[in-house]
């Protein structure tokens, strides 16, 4: 399907959300002007990073001694170590992405405190403190970088801010006779060893998540010690202890109990031994220097730590959850499992009846397309595929229009025409009407809203960079890069009203060439319209926007076009298509621009800056309307709060609440508004496609929890191309 | 009709001849050209998938005719190429109608359409050939005998996908041994045929990967070949080792494996190449794990042994790879009690692998036992292993009980196996029964066998020869296979050994004077050394020293004796024996081989000096005994002249 829109994608904009850290407590909107404090205040309620002290669980000492054996390579701070010196002052915004590689995901590098994945300063702080991580250790760096790198290529659907990947031996749940050392990776036997009794284990920081579908780690037995009492295995948590081991000095498999079974070959100093553990059928394996030894244990429990057990002096091993290249081929072993976990789906019976199965597929389509309001390849869908569309396309047309203005940051504007259209539409969705006037706000800020605009500000750069990369699935796709039109409208050029109604995303279907010569015309037409009227917007000449407001719809399929016609391939290209001289030079025109321009509040103006904070103590005497007729509202407030904050900043768009100026917030607040009038039409509020594919998402999250390991073969996106 | 048909099938299937099969064939005679190509189209959609349509068009003498119009020059293309496809279709058939096919000489004349500049003629002919050749009664020396055929076979390799696919899988199938090894190799096979492994077509890159497994195998000039070929920059091991990923169908890991198997055994690849050690050895054992069809694991297990035969680090690592041993023990469980209850369907199939799963399963356990005795006991202790052996000793099937006795063989290298187990289970009746009216590659293995059994220290000595043994290896001493006679005699030589008087006589009359003789003469150095050696253990009796003594009456015999100092001290030590008739035996050999008349006697009495026999003589001619007296002072005298 060439005309498929861009799957939309709250996930991650909440993400980047929850990147930035909650706005200065002083600045909560009292009442009144709501001109918050500057942003020196932002530097004391930044989180503190700085790693606790070093109190581990047993003495320093002990460990310390113990370490003299096996000398670990950074040496041991003594005991009587000074506190770590204190981190340096965070940045405001950018101190919450640690020093992990590009590749991380912003999740994890923001995850907070243990359960952010890699052993974190405060984990590691936490322990003996045997190795705190050096700071500006390259190697170390360079190691970290490669475990994630390599536990991001191993365990794609794994969600490390919900469950965490083991990285290390964790110092907290090991026995006392263990030492650990090499950054919790090395294990040590420091016990007298002299029975059964001595014997001690350790576990991995983070039981195994399911989502890992196939996981696998090894041991390197560095020295036997004694006796070579070493075994290796998993261990789950709790009273009702389960615990799973493959031994050395006789290379039997112990389950949950002290008789062994014969097993595999006996393993001794030099021997990597690797465990496997199988989440789809609760299975494990072991290796022996790559060689795969056959099933050890099935009927596993969930939920099962990585876990050694040492029992004479001497003994050492080193764990390689990642850190280093697998001595077995794991990633053989889970293509073999990814084919038949794929094979199964692709097999899936479906619907006996036939022809069936495919008229749902061209519903659920046809009824994605009508929902975005994307009305001539619906159109043309539902033409060859003999259907009907449930909407008029005059409904869609005005629903696309509204989209567009919202998108385009227009809010004024497109609280207008949804008024005028749909009349008790807001009234009876007051929070909606708040959320659209929130957002409008924001626009004012940025200089985007017609309001503002025409108060001859200036639109801040950051609009131009309007993000055309493919998204997940669920919000609405239309993206055209509406900056660029509105800060042409608002050079003053001449020529600007050209693209006045440029800024609609289009359907990709349309063929290219047809468009230019009707969107030539156009250009004609709008031209005509000189900027003073535009620019001259006011509340009660409503008219004359739905004037302008029509003529853009005529406008809709220009030529920001989607794909088909573009050299871009990702079909859902909206903005800037380059082979319109007119544009090409816009954009010459509007780097020098904005090179020399600073983004300035409203852009610059002053009047609108007094609009804007007139504006502002509307909104928040709607918002405490709001809680009187309709009780509190925690999500409104946040909301308020954080849009208000924008002001404490000189600079909102480098701010650490900057992001909400970003274009693409203006998604949820497009789709909210579109699916509340497609309910006043009775139609569904979300297109049952979206809903497949969330429902879909939603039971590979689900499995991941209920401990269903074939999730990690079977992920939404391997199905959309 | 020219084609031949035996009569029963011609008989039976003319009955049921029907009105409308005439018409067909009757149409290929219809004199408007027009007429005759959709006669022959209509002909090609009655056939397809109808086995009896089949029988009765080739009965009515359909193929001749197809032959003719295929081959005429008049024909159009058209014409041609669908009466190749109606050919390809009865060709699909039964082995019966492609001995049909054959019979009417199908073969030249599609071979002679393959000149055609016409690629969908081509390939329809290469499709019909492809399906002829595979069939095993087609003798593949047809695509040998005219020279020009491989190379332009070699040339349409450039065509299509399609000729691609069949000319390749016409090579696989009619390559069998060196010499066609050797054509195809010299044709650029490996050059034409490599760059298709990465074809996009499945078929292509499957079929252009069975071709290398079959011109690798045992093949060290294709095999060292092959490892340095580049397709697409790679080396062309390491395109095998992407094809056996685990990922891919299992068709193509095995052959995969198998090609990386036989270049290593050609000595192309080294057994610790990790291509082979972690790739190839895993991705065999894989194929014989319980999950995969029962061709695949019978083809795994077969391959694998083959494998690890000669190299015992890879047996070490065999044995502890996924439980490798205990998963053999599966392929005794065919067919099952269960299958045979609930599914007729299934119960055919297990019956039919039933026999070539235990075959493969011993050969296996054969390679895997071959060196190591950690390995052999982990194998006997697998459960009822002896008796499942000792139950494949007595098969019907030639195959399983040759793999049976390998494997057997290759566990009695254990010295204490022979001890505990091997007697336990008795294994040597039906061991003995196997060596009765075998064929001689199963004798070879089995009396390889018993001379393991025989060890002195093998408690199954006794029961062995109580059974007949030594009539048996006697009989075997005058097989002309040299491995029998070895065998034979070897065996013979381990019983005699510290054996008691009455064997060592029972053998010295089984196998008679005469036929020690001979055996001194052999041809093979082999056998040679193992008679001596059975000498040598005879030597306590006095029969053996008159035969020693006889022996040392030829010249041949005499060097032979002379360079044996096992046999020369053991006759000093008789001379010396308290027994009269022992010294007086052993002085018959002093005497002849001292004989003065005799070529090269004067070498042999230095020997025999430096010895100290002529010591010996001194005392021996002051013997009370006359008798040895005057024998002492006659060899004596010998020195003096």
């Amino acid at each position: 399907m060439s005309g498929q829109p861009p799957p939309p994608p709250p996930q991650q904009q909440q993400q980047q959300q929850q990147l930035s850290p909650p706005p200065p407590a002083a600045l909560a909107p009292v009442s009144g002007v709501v001109l918050p404090a500057p942003p020196a205040v932002s530097a004391g309620s930044s989180p503190a990073g700085s790693p606790g002290g070093g109190a581990g669980g047993e003495g320093l000492g002990a460990a310390a001694a113990a370490l003299l054996l096996h000398p670990p390579p950074p040496p041991p701070p003594a005991t009587a170590a000074p506190p770590p010196p204190p981190p340096p002052p965070p940045p405001p915004a950018s101190a919450a992405a640690p020093a992990s590689g590009p590749p991380a995901p912003p999740g994890l590098a923001a995850g907070p405190g243990p359960a952010g994945g890699a052993p974190t300063p405060a984990l590691v702080a936490g322990s003996s403190a045997a190795a705190p991580f050096p700071h500006g250790d390259s190697a170390l760096n360079e190691q970290e970088k490669e475990l994630q790198r390599r536990l991001k290529r191993l365990y794609p659907a794994v969600d490390e801010q919900e469950t965490p990947l083991p990285r290390s031996w964790s110092p907290k749940d090991k026995f006392s006779y263990i030492g650990l050392s090499q950054n919790n990776l090395r294990v040590h036997y420091k016990g007298h060893g002299k029975t059964p009794k001595d014997a001690a284990s350790v576990r991995a920081t983070h039981p195994i998540p399911a989502a890992c579908g196939i996981y696998y780690f090894e041991v390197k037995i560095v020295s036997k010690g004694r006796d070579g009492y070493m075994g290796i295995g998993l261990s789950a948590q709790g009273w009702d202890k389960h615990s799973y081991g493959y031994h050395g000095d006789d290379g039997h498999s112990f389950c949950s109990s002290g008789t062994g079974q014969p097993y595999g070959p006996t393993f001794t100093t030099g021997d990597v031994i690797g465990c496997c553990v199988n989440l789809i059928n609760n299975t494990c394996f072991y290796t022996k220097n790559g060689h795969s030894l056959g099933i050890a244990f099935t009927d596993l429990p969930p939920n099962l730590y990585p876990t050694v057990g040492l029992q004479t002096p001497g003994e050492v091993v080193d764990a390689n959850f990642g850190q280093h290249p697998f001595v077995f081929d794991i990633e053989d072993y889970m293509r073999e499992w990814r084919t038949k976990i794929q094979a199964q789906i692709d097999r899936f019976p479906i619907g006996d009846r036939e022809g069936e199965w495919q008229t749902m597929i061209q519903k659920m389509v046809s009824s994605y397309l009508v929902h975005h309001g994307y009305c001539a390849t619906a159109e043309a869908f539902a033409r060859s595929t003999d259907q009907t569309v449930l909407e008029e396309l005059a409904s869609i047309k005005n629903r696309q229009r509204i989209q567009k203005l919202v998108l385009a940051g227009r809010m004024g504007e497109a609280i207008e025409t949804t008024q005028q259209l749909y009349p008790s539409l807001l009234e009876r969705n007051p929070n909606l009407l708040f959320t659209l006037k929130v957002r409008q706000f924001i626009e004012m800020v940025n200089g985007t809203d017609s309001e503002v605009r025409c108060l001859g500000g200036r639109s801040p750069k950051s609009q131009d960079s309007y993000p055309v990369s493919p998204r997940p699935f669920s919000s609405p796709s239309m993206s055209p890069s509406h900056g660029m039109n509105i800060h042409n409208l608002a050079s003053g050029k001449g020529s600007t009203a050209h693209f006045s109604g440029f800024e609609s995303c289009s359907n990709g279907v349309i063929s290219n060439k047809a468009h230019q010569s009707y969107c030539h015309s156009n250009k004609h037409q709008s031209s005509n319209l000189n900027v003073p009227e535009l620019n001259s917007i006011n509340m009660s000449r409503s008219q004359q926007v739905n004037n302008f407001t029509s003529n853009d719809v005529d406008m809709e399929t220009d030529h920001y076009s989607n794909g088909v016609g573009e050299t871009s391939s990702n079909g859902f290209l909206n903005g800037s298509s380059k082979h319109d001289h007119e544009m090409e030079d816009c954009d010459t025109e509007m780097e020098v621009d904005s090179s020399q321009l600073r983004r300035q509040l409203c852009g610059g103006s002053q009047a609108a800056i007094e609009r804007m904070i007139h504006f502002g103590r509307e909104l928040q005497a709607m918002s405490e309307q709001l809680r009187r007729d309709c009780g509190k509202n925690t999500a409104n407030k946040k909301m308020l709060k954080d849009a208000f904050s924008l002001l404490a900043y000189s600079d909102p768009w480098n701010s650490p609440v900057g992001n909400q100026l970003d274009p693409i917030q203006r998604e949820p607040v497009c789709s909210a508004l579109n699916s509340a009038i497609l309910e006043t039409h009775n139609l569904p509020k979300q297109p049952p496609l979206a809903l497949a594919m969330g429902q879909a998402t939603q039971c590979l999250g689900l499995m991941a929890r209920s401990g269903i390991g074939s999730c990690a073969f079977a992920t939404v996106e391997d199905y959309l191309h | 009709m020219a084609c031949l048909l035996e009569t029963p099938i011609r008989m039976s299937v003319l009955s049921e001849v029907t009105a409308s099969s005439r018409h067909y064939v009757d149409r290929l005679f219809d004199p408007d050209p027009q007429k005759v190509l959709q006669g022959v189209i209509d002909m090609k959609n009655a056939v397809i998938g109808n086995n009896k349509q089949k029988a009765n068009l080739i009965v009515l003498g359909a193929v001749p005719r197809l032959l003719y119009l295929l081959q005429q020059e008049t024909s159009s293309t058209e014409l041609k190429t669908e009466c190749a496809v109606v050919l390809g279709s009865l060709a699909m058939g039964t082995e019966n109608n492609v001995k049909s096919l054959l019979d009417c000489h199908i073969i030249p004349a599609l071979l002679q359409g393959l000149l055609s500049p016409d690629l969908k003629f081509i390939e329809a002919c290469l499709r019909c050939l492809r399906t002829i050749f595979t069939s095993p009664v087609t003798p593949e020396e047809l695509l040998y005998t005219d020279a020009t055929v491989i190379p332009h076979l070699m040339a349409l390799l450039s065509r299509s996908r399609y000729t691609q696919e069949y000319i390749c899988q016409i090579f696989s199938h009619c390559c069998k041994g060196p010499d066609h090894q050797t054509i195809l190799f010299n044709h650029g096979a490996v050059q034409n045929i490599a760059h298709l492994l990465t074809s996009l077509s499945y078929k292509v890159r499957m079929q252009a990967l069975k071709c290398f497994s079959v011109l690798a195998f045992e093949n060290p000039q294709v095999s060292m070949t092959l490892v340095n070929v580049l397709v697409d920059g790679e080396l062309l091991p390491q395109i095998f080792v992407k094809m056996l990923q685990r990922d891919k169908p299992i068709e193509m890991q095995l052959t995969s494996a198998k090609c990386l198997t036989y270049m290593c055994r050609a000595g192309a690849i080294r057994t610790d190449d990790n291509c082979i050690v972690l790739k190839t050895l895993p991705c065999l054992v894989r194929m014989c794990s319980k999950e995969r069809l029962l061709e695949e694991r019978v083809e795994g297990a077969e391959t694998l042994a083959y494998l690890i035969e000669p190299d015992v680090e890879l047996q070490r690592i065999a044995s502890i790879t996924d439980h490798l041993i205990a998963m053999l023990a599966d392929y005794f469980k065919y067919p099952s009690s269960v299958s045979a209850i609930t599914d007729i369907k299934r119960l055919d199939h297990d019956l039919k692998h039933a026999h070539e799963l235990r075959q493969a399963a011993f050969k296996l356990y054969a390679s895997l036992g071959a060196n190591d005795e950690d390995i052999r006991k982990k194998i006997i202790e697998t459960e009822n292993m002896m008796d499942r052996i000792v139950t494949g000793l007595s098969e019907s099937s030639v195959k399983v009980r040759l793999a049976a006795v390998r494997c057997l063989h290759s566990l009695s290298r254990s010295v204490q196996q022979l001890r505990t187990s091997f007697q336990d289970h008795a294994v040597w009746k039906p061991l003995m029964k196997v060596l009765q009216n075998a064929p001689d590659e199963i004798l070879v293995v089995a009396s390889s066998m018993l001379c393991n059994l025989l060890l002195e220290f093998s408690p199954s000595k006794e029961p062995i020869l109580e059974s007949g043994a030594v009539e048996l290896l006697c009989g075997l001493t005058q097989s002309e296979n040299p491995a029998l006679r070895v065998n034979g005699i070897w065996a013979l030589m381990n019983m005699a050994f510290q054996a008691e008087q009455k064997i060592k006589a029972d053998i010295l009359r089984s196998l008679s004077t005469e036929q020690l003789f001979r055996l001194l003469s052999d041809s093979d150095l082999n056998v040679l050394m193992k008679t001596l050696g059975l000498l040598r253990n005879l030597l306590s009796t006095r029969p053996t020293l008159c035969i020693l003594a006889n022996i040392a009456d030829g010249t041949t015999a005499k060097d032979l004796i002379m360079t044996n100092d096992d046999i020369l001290q053991k006759i000093k030590y008789y001379m010396g024996h308290s027994h009269v008739k022992l010294q007086l035996a052993a002085m018959f050999c002093i005497s002849n081989l001292i004989w003065n008349e005799e070529e090269g006697s004067q070498e042999r009495q230095d020997k025999l000096r430096d010895m100290g026999i002529v010591d010996i003589l001194h005392k021996l001619s002051q013997s009370p005994d006359s008798n040895l007296c005057d024998k002492a002072k006659m060899a004596l005298q010998q020195y003096l002249a």
